[in-house]
């Protein structure tokens, strides 16, 4: 229980969100209107994505540093759960899209570099799937994990702010700081954030204790 | 050490005259091919259209001369070179060969492409100090790449793969800039994207001389 806690509190923050975030009070805004909820379910599929990949990285430089299948495992998962988080966010960018702009893929900066980030980490895959020695296979992709993780970086956060865009918060468009006159869209915003992370840690280490448990399993059969 | 890896790089690539006049005439072939299929309409090819046709041609081209940089090299080869230099002057002299082979490849095919699709540009000294960056960013980050693929099965299809989406933050801001040298904007316009560029250069480099030791000793 006391090891839990967390997990406990992204339930609670995630029903919090869910209640809050459908039935609260949201500032009236033209065109945007009630999709400006999309905030507080698109938004932080982005912070988790980001997370998720740090995480990943992380574990890349720890393994390069030294070799275990431990971090190998938790570098891969978390990049996985990084992925997932990154392909929710797109679509549910693309359903905000399909009623604010009127058609779900508008080939905006944002749109199309949020895609290139996960063709990063697609490719990271296919890398793993053609490597067969798994040693070497750990290492080149934990090369390639720290190497992608930079050249992301330019990519999602500073080009799309250097060209217009109809994205909120870009080229003029009011951003969540506009929208949100009274703070009240705040209360909602962060505990979604928060609830939305640690539900993807959740998802990761499940993950990991299954590799780990499948690895096990192989071990016995070899003895065997 | 360097030096003397660099001019090893040199006079292999000059023994091998099949590779290098392979590489012109993928170029020539390029452009050639670029220049029939708009042939017949003449106002086909606006600035725009030029300028997307010459970054792919580049990209292509860059992509395919670094990969060789380790894929072509002979199996046991590189178990000697382990033994005689240490990795970092390795990565360092095939990122400045690259760059070399890189920045002639992008003017020769500038040539071809104002030879045979005319020339758009007007301000040439903003656009070659551009095609010198790009160049170095190419080179940069798919010499550690080429090293990765070496590695791996299906090494040319995979270098393809790894590589494309870390070099379009590259060729974003190459295209921006030669919009800015078509529209003839002068320094002022593309200056905060030649920083950008030289920035993601720096990036890409450090992180290329840190991890290379690590996909060197496997």
């Amino acid at each position: 229980m006391a090891k839990n806690w967390w997990k406990i509190l992204s339930v609670l923050l995630l029903i919090y969100t869910l209640i809050a975030g459908f039935l609260m009070a949201v500032p009236r805004l033209v065109i945007v209107n009630e999709t400006v909820r999309a905030l507080y379910f698109h938004v932080p599929m982005w912070f988790g994505m980001v997370v998720m990949f740090l995480v990943s990285t992380i574990y890349a430089v720890k393994y390069l540093k030294t070799p275990t299948v431990k971090y190998d495992i938790l570098s891969v998962e978390f990049a996985n759960t990084g992925l997932v988080f990154g392909l929710l966010g797109i679509f549910t960018g693309m359903i905000w899209a399909n009623y604010t702009w009127g058609s779900p893929w508008h080939g905006d900066p944002k749109q199309n570099a949020a895609a290139i980030a996960l063709l990063v980490y697609l490719a990271y895959f296919v890398l793993r799937g053609s490597v067969d020695n798994q040693e070497q296979r750990s290492r080149l992709s934990a090369v390639y994990n720290i190497f992608a993780f930079a050249a992301m970086i330019p990519l999602i956060f500073i080009i799309p702010r250097m060209t217009s865009s109809m994205h909120p918060g870009n080229g003029g468009n009011p951003g969540f700081n506009t929208y949100d006159l009274d703070s009240r869209m705040r209360m909602v915003f962060y505990p979604a954030v928060v609830g939305w992370i640690l539900l993807g840690i959740w998802i990761a280490t499940l993950r990991i204790r299954m590799r780990k448990a499948e690895e096990q399993i192989l071990e016995i059969e070899d003895y065997a | 050490m360097i030096a003397t890896l660099f001019k090893k790089e040199f006079t292999l690539e000059l023994r091998r005259k099949s590779v290098v006049s392979g590489l012109a005439l993928y170029l020539f072939s390029t452009a050639f091919i670029c220049y029939l299929t708009f042939n017949l309409r003449q106002n086909l090819v606006n600035p725009l259209v030029w300028s997307a046709l010459f970054w792919i041609t580049i990209l292509f081209t860059a992509v395919n001369s670094v990969a060789k940089s380790f894929i072509g090299e002979k199996k046991g080869r590189d178990i000697y070179y382990y033994s005689i230099a240490n990795p970092a002057s390795i990565i360092l002299s095939k990122i400045l060969y690259n760059f070399l082979l890189c920045t002639l490849l992008s003017a020769t095919g500038y040539i071809l492409f104002v030879l045979f699709l005319g020339n758009p540009i007007h301000d040439q000294g903003v656009f070659a100090t551009l095609v010198l960056l790009t160049s170095l960013g190419f080179a940069s980050s798919l010499t550690l790449l080429s090293s990765i693929a070496a590695k791996a099965n299906n090494s040319t299809i995979l270098m393809a793969v790894l590589s494309f989406p870390v070099v379009i933050s590259i060729l974003l801001m190459a295209i921006k800039v030669t919009k800015n040298c078509i529209d003839g904007l002068g320094w002022d316009a593309s200056w905060d994207e030649m920083l950008t560029l030289l920035s993601i250069n720096c990036l890409v480099a450090a992180v290329s001389y840190l991890l290379f030791p690590y996909i060197w000793r496997s």
